[in-house]
This record gives C-alpha cells, structure tokens and sequence, in this order.
C-alpha cells in the first residue's frame, strides 16, 4: 500500500498540480536557455533583442511563479492528506481552487507568448516584477489575482482538514508535515496582502484605463513586500522537504522536532518586514526603513543556518546508521546512488553558495556594488534555480511511485539529472557572480556596451570565458532538463505497477514531539505577531507615499 | 524544551555572525561613508521643465567654501541626458553630486563596476555624492529593464584632472 491506494483522491489532485508545474517547468526552461544563448551573443537565431523581453518575462512568471506555486500546491496536499490521515475535505471545492490557477495561469500565458505575434496588441512583456508605468494587457494582472486568489483558497483547504482532524483529535500535536504546510501557508497570506493590494486596488484598474497615471513607486513598494517573501514561499517547501524527507532519504531520523518547529514559526514573522532590502537603491524610502529592512533581514540568516545545522546532523546520524565513521569520512557512506537524496543533497550545498552571496546583497552599502547586476540572477539560480527547482526534482523520484502507484523508470538518467544540474549550475552562476562584480547588467538581451566603445572590467577572469561558461551551463541544465522530463513521463506513462514501489516510510525525529513547547504550535499567537511585524515595517513609509494621492505624483502609462 | 548542545553552540555562533553583519554596514556607513540614497524629494514627472531638470548637466556651486559640482540627469527611453549623447565630465578629487529622476518609467543609472548605483523612479528625485580619485572613464549602465530597446541605454562619465577641467560647458 502507498499513498494512491490509501488516498486515491488526494493522489489525483497532486499529480493534475504536478503536470502543470512540469510544463510550466519545459517551456519557461526552454526560454532560459535560448536567453542564455542569446544575452552571451554565442547564437541569436530564435528571436530579436526586443522579443527577448518577452522570453524573459515567460521565464519569470512560468518557472518563479507558475512552477513552484502548482508544484508546491502538490506537494502539500499530499503531505497534509497523509499526515492527517485524510482526503481532502470537499473534492468540488479542491477542484475549483485548482482550475481557478490554471484559468490564471493560461491568461497570463496567452498574454506574455502575445508578445511574439508582430504588431500584437495583447503583450506583457513587464518582466515577473511587472514595474508600472511599464503596462501589461490587463488579462496578465487578472490572469496572475486568479492564481494567488487560488493559492489562497488551496490554503484554506487545508486549515479545513486541519480542523476537521482538530475535531476528532482535541489532545494530538500537530503532526510535522502539516505544520510546515500551514505556517508556510499563513507567511503567503501575510505577504500576498501587498500583491493584491497592487494588482486589484492599482494595478487592473490602471490596465483596464480606469485610471490613467500611476505613482510608480507606490507599486513597487507593495510588490516587494511580496517579493521577498515570496522567496520563502518557494523555500520553505524546499526546507520541508530537506527536514522532512531528505534525513529519512540519507538512513536516519530528523535531529529536532521543536527546532524545526521554531525555524517556521522565524520565517512567518520576519519573511515579509525584510521587503525594503529590495529597494536599497531606490530614492523616496527614508534610509531609516532600508536600515530596519537590513536588520531584519540578517536576523532572518539564523533559521537557515539553523537549518544548515539540522539538514547536516540529521545526514551524518544517517550515515553513521549505514556504517559511516569520522569527522568526515561518514559522507561517503550516504546513499550517492539514489537520485532523490542525491538532488537534495547537492540543492542544499548550492544553497549553503547561494546563502553567501545573498549576505552580501543584505549588507545595505555593500549592495550598490551589486545592485540590479547580473550577480542577483547568479544569487537567484543557486537559491530558487537549484536550491528549490533541484529539491523539488528530486523529491518528484520519491514522490512519483507513490502518487502514481509506479517504480520509477531509468534510474541511471535519474541519477545523472541531478549532477548535471549541479555542475550547469556551477558553471553558469559562478560567471555571472563575477560578471555581476564588474557591473553587467541583468534583465537585458545585449549586457555589452555597443555604442561608447567602453568595456567592463572584470576583476577576476574574463569577459569571453564568463560568457562561455554562462552559455555552456545554460546547454547543460536543458539537457538535465530534458533527462528529469523523460524520466517522469516514462515513469508515470509505463513504469511498473507496484504494491509498493518505493520505500515511503518516515521515521519519527531524534528529539521527537515530546520534547516540544505546546506554544510553539500556537497559530493565532505567531500570526498576530507577523501582522504586527508588518505593520510597524510598513504602515509609515507607505504612509509617506499615499499622503500626496494614490496616484501622485502620476507617471503615464508606456508599452512594453 | 531540548536543545542539544552543539545546536546550542550553533546558534550563538550565528547570532555572533549576524551582530558582526550588521556591525559591518553600520562600519561602512560611518567610518568610509558607504550610504545608501534616501528620501530626497518627490517631483511631478510630467513637468521636469519646470524643474531643476529643465537644465541637465554639471553645474559648479559652492558649499562651505568649497568648490563642489553637481550633476542632473535625465533617463529617458532609451538614452541618458546628459551622458549618452555626449558624456558627463567632471574633475577629479572633487566632491560631485548627481540628481538623478525619470520622465518615463523606471531605470537604473550604474557607473559599471562601482556602487555609484541607483533606480530611476518617475516622481522621485534621487540624490548621491562621491568624489572620483583619479582620472578615468567609466560606462553608465541602465541596469533597470525599460522597453523593448532597453540594452541600447548607456552612456559615458568623463573623469578629467583638475587642472584641465573645462568650464565653459557648465550649465548656469
């Protein structure tokens, strides 16, 4: 008996949210690479420089939002479905919550690939930050409210079978897995305020010509209280993953249940009052608030180291159980061999790089050197690009036999996927750190100078071997791309049919349930707390901004 | 509640990281002042000619008894005022201050390679110093993503010695 048997319900959900998130994952992939390519100048065959913004924007929106919002939404209803031993609690409402994001999802898709059409008039190529006064078709804002408006119904559905569960079980702890799921989900309803204040209250009205102007940084203001957070959003899962699945995936047992517990509850209340360390650069914020902003950001380094320290006890207990010795010696005793704990493993590695250079991005003077480089992509594809999208790859080898009932098919693909998304990685964002350190722009389909004869001065390296390693690594991680998707769909299409076709055991924690403060599990408390956070971070500067009129001093609309 | 004892350890070593951190910047901030732009003035971004924008280039003031320069720029789809047409100049081992605002939407104005870099945001004024060591070029990037001829956008900062600084092209 695995998951489908037990809950054929749920199973289905999860894997009609997996089929979005993969092609979300092919195509918005696909556009990475001919981006690669084509910003290195190593071949720009496939579109012009102004339909580059276009390919970008698709990029951004399918694999930042689309991918992980669907592939998160999957991964939780099966961890709340089997953590508290039920199906979903109403399968209409279920349903509803997940067409209700594929409708959105298709808008703002039709809207961005308009882009491609010569003459079209249905463009949004604003890139995923969509910065006012630069204007989308007004179905790309409404496309993406329906997204997050069934992100948020997807949330409720699970706070219901959390309180149905709370019912018949007055006395029990919340188990683990639906903790993580539901503090990761009360963070997303604390920053998604932000995004559909902007995009319902300013944004749609604008698009539609309801109004005109538009104040351009109030926007900006509000999609960054989302954005950081949003980072989490994707995080947080991926954490899930490392503390609930990787320790079982390496031999052992999670190290702590109630430092696991506390590193979420961190998250929830300092996710979304760090938004300003987006802005450092921008005037109109006094640097009062980017101070506040950089501080609770540093703070926020302690529940990923925290989660550095747990992730690697809990693999070294692991490998000591498989006959591991030493200080170091016990990392060859992992299991290097399994394509799901090898992902995570190397996705937790890269984060640990990624870790450094966002510490750097947080340091508020530091930044200027790095701002809006080609370094905060190099920072992004180590957290988001590999730490997310490789742990939620590999937890798809695990996850796929239960949810479909199949072993999983060429194992020895499987296992290549991982490290060549690995060394792709290493390749591309390494160059474009440095890149980034001698002032090469991001989010620009040409970064040379063509016109001034001027030249960026790299300090470490050169110019043409950071534009070969970005394009090369750009070619591997399509190809590990193309590996993950055949294995899956040869799996889910023809792998064989098991009773059991794979080992979906979680053992209980070293320090277990027992050892844990019933406070910690207090939702109400930590989520008043978070709204407090927020309001001391926001409500002044935001005052600041309004006091003049919404939409003053007004910029006009301009294509994009 | 349990804590083993190198978690404890663990976490006050990250706190230890974390207070130096934030020592770091506030390091930066007063002893080589590294500071970041703030909230200078907002303006209507559909009028600059009424403006201190109506006249973009250096300008020579003094403050203190110094002689100081002042920069304003324009960053317009898809070019720098000035900048791109021609370049700014100004002397070096002097204190300059750039104005920076946007007609349109927004960009960035980065001189490569250094942390001379800010948004450009309609409606907003953004104001930095610094004072060039030695004479050079360097690029302008707009490093803000702001159409569809977004990667043409850039320009040129002339950095001259003192001593052959040419003062007739100063805007009064």
């Amino acid at each position: 008996m695995t998951f489908i048997h037990k809950y054929p319900k749920a199973a289905k959900v999860s894997k009609a949210n997996f089929i979005v998130a993969f092609i979300a994952l092919a195509i918005g992939g696909f556009f990475g690479f001919i981006q690669a390519l084509h910003r290195t100048d190593v071949f720009r065959g496939f579109v012009n420089s102004g339909e580059y913004y276009t390919l970008l924007t698709g990029h951004g929106v399918l694999l930042a939002l689309i991918f992980t919002t669907f592939f998160i939404a999957g991964l939780f209803v099966w961890g709340v479905t089997r953590s508290l031993d039920r199906e979903p609690e109403n399968m209409a409402y279920t349903w509803s919550w997940f067409w209700l994001m594929v409708i959105g999802t298709v808008m703002a898709a039709f809207t961005i690939l308009g882009g491609l059409v010569p003459d079209s008039s249905i463009r949004a190529a604003v890139l995923y930050t969509f910065y006012p006064p630069l204007q989308a078709h007004p179905a790309f804002y409404i496309g993406l409210a329906m997204v997050v408006v069934g992100s948020w119904m997807a949330a409720a559905d699970w706070f219901w079978s959390y309180s149905k569960w709370r019912d018949d079980n007055p006395t029990e702890r919340i188990p683990i897995l639906s903790f993580m799921t539901l503090f990761t989900m009360l963070m997303w309803y604390v920053c998604t305020i932000g995004l559909a204040i902007e995009v319902v209250g300013l944004l749609i009205p604008w698009s539609l010509g309801w109004v005109v102007e538009i104040e351009p940084l109030l926007p900006r203001t509000l999609f960054w209280f989302f954005g950081h957070a949003v980072v989490y959003f994707w995080l947080l899962p991926a954490y899930y993953v490392w503390y609930a699945i990787l320790p079982k995936l390496s031999g052992g047992r999670l190290f702590s249940d109630s430092m696991t517990r506390i590193v979420f509850i961190i998250f929830l209340l300092l996710s979304t009052p760090v938004g300003y360390h987006h802005q450092y650069a921008d005037a109109g914020i006094s640097v009062g608030f980017k101070f506040y902003a950089m501080a609770t950001t540093m703070m926020l380094l302690l529940p990923s180291l925290m989660t550095l320290f747990t992730v690697i006890a809990s693999m070294e207990h692991g490998a000591k159980q498989r006959g591991g010795k030493g200080y170091f010696a016990w990392i060859s005793k992992l299991p290097w061999n399994n394509p799901a704990f090898v992902g995570c493993a190397l996705a937790g590695i890269m984060f640990a790089a990624g870790g450094f250079s966002g510490m750097i991005n947080a340091g508020m003077n530091i930044n200027l050197l790095i701002h809006n480089t080609i370094w905060i992509p190099g920072h992004f594809h180590l957290t988001v690009g590999t730490a997310v999208a490789l742990t939620f790859m590999a937890v798809t080898y695990w996850l796929l036999p239960q949810l479909t009932g199949r072993k999983l098919k060429f194992k020895t693909l499987a296992l290549i996927q991982p490290y060549s998304w690995f060394l792709g990685m290493t390749l591309m964002s390494n160059a474009m750190h440095r890149a980034g350190l001698a002032g090469v722009p991001r989010r620009t389909a040409e970064p040379e100078f063509n016109t001034n004869a001027m030249n960026f001065e790299p300090i470490f390296g050169t110019m043409s071997e950071m534009k070969w390693q970005i394009a090369i690594g750009g070619t591997i991680l399509l190809i590990s791309l193309i590996l993950f998707l055949w294995v899956v769909i040869s799996s889910w299409m023809a792998g064989q049919k098991s009773e059991k076709p794979v080992d979906d055991h979680i053992p209980e924690p070293l320090s277990g349930v027992e050892h844990t403060p019933a406070i910690l599990d207090n939702m109400k408390l930590w989520f008043a707390l978070a709204l407090i956070l927020v309001v001391l971070a926001y409500s002044f500067p935001l005052w600041e901004m309004i006091q003049d009129g919404i939409f003053s001093p007004g910029a006009l609309p301009r294509p994009s | 509640m349990h804590i083993h004892k190198f978690e404890r350890f663990w976490i006050k070593l990250s706190f230890g990281l974390i207070a130096f951190f934030i020592a770091s910047v506030i390091y930066g901030f007063v002893s080589m002042d590294l500071k970041v732009v703030g909230d200078y003035q907002t303006i209507d971004p559909q009028n600059l000619g009424e403006t201190e924008f109506a006249k973009t280039g250096v300008r020579e003031v003094t403050k203190n008894g110094q002689t100081e320069y002042e920069v304003y720029v324009k960053t317009m789809q898809f070019a720098f005022q000035p900048g791109t047409a021609s370049p700014i100049v100004v002397p070096a081992n002097t204190r300059v201050t750039f104005y920076i605002t946007s007609p349109d939407v927004l960009h960035g104005f980065d001189l490569a390679g250094t942390n001379i870099n800010t948004m450009a945001i309609p409606g907003q004024v953004a104001k930095l110093t610094t004072i060039f060591p030695e004479p050079r070029e360097y690029g302008i990037v707009c490093n803000e993503y702001c159409g569809p001829a977004h990667h043409i956008m850039e320009g040129k900062v002339k950095v001259v010695p003192k001593s052959e600084f040419d003062k007739s092209n100063l805007v009064q």
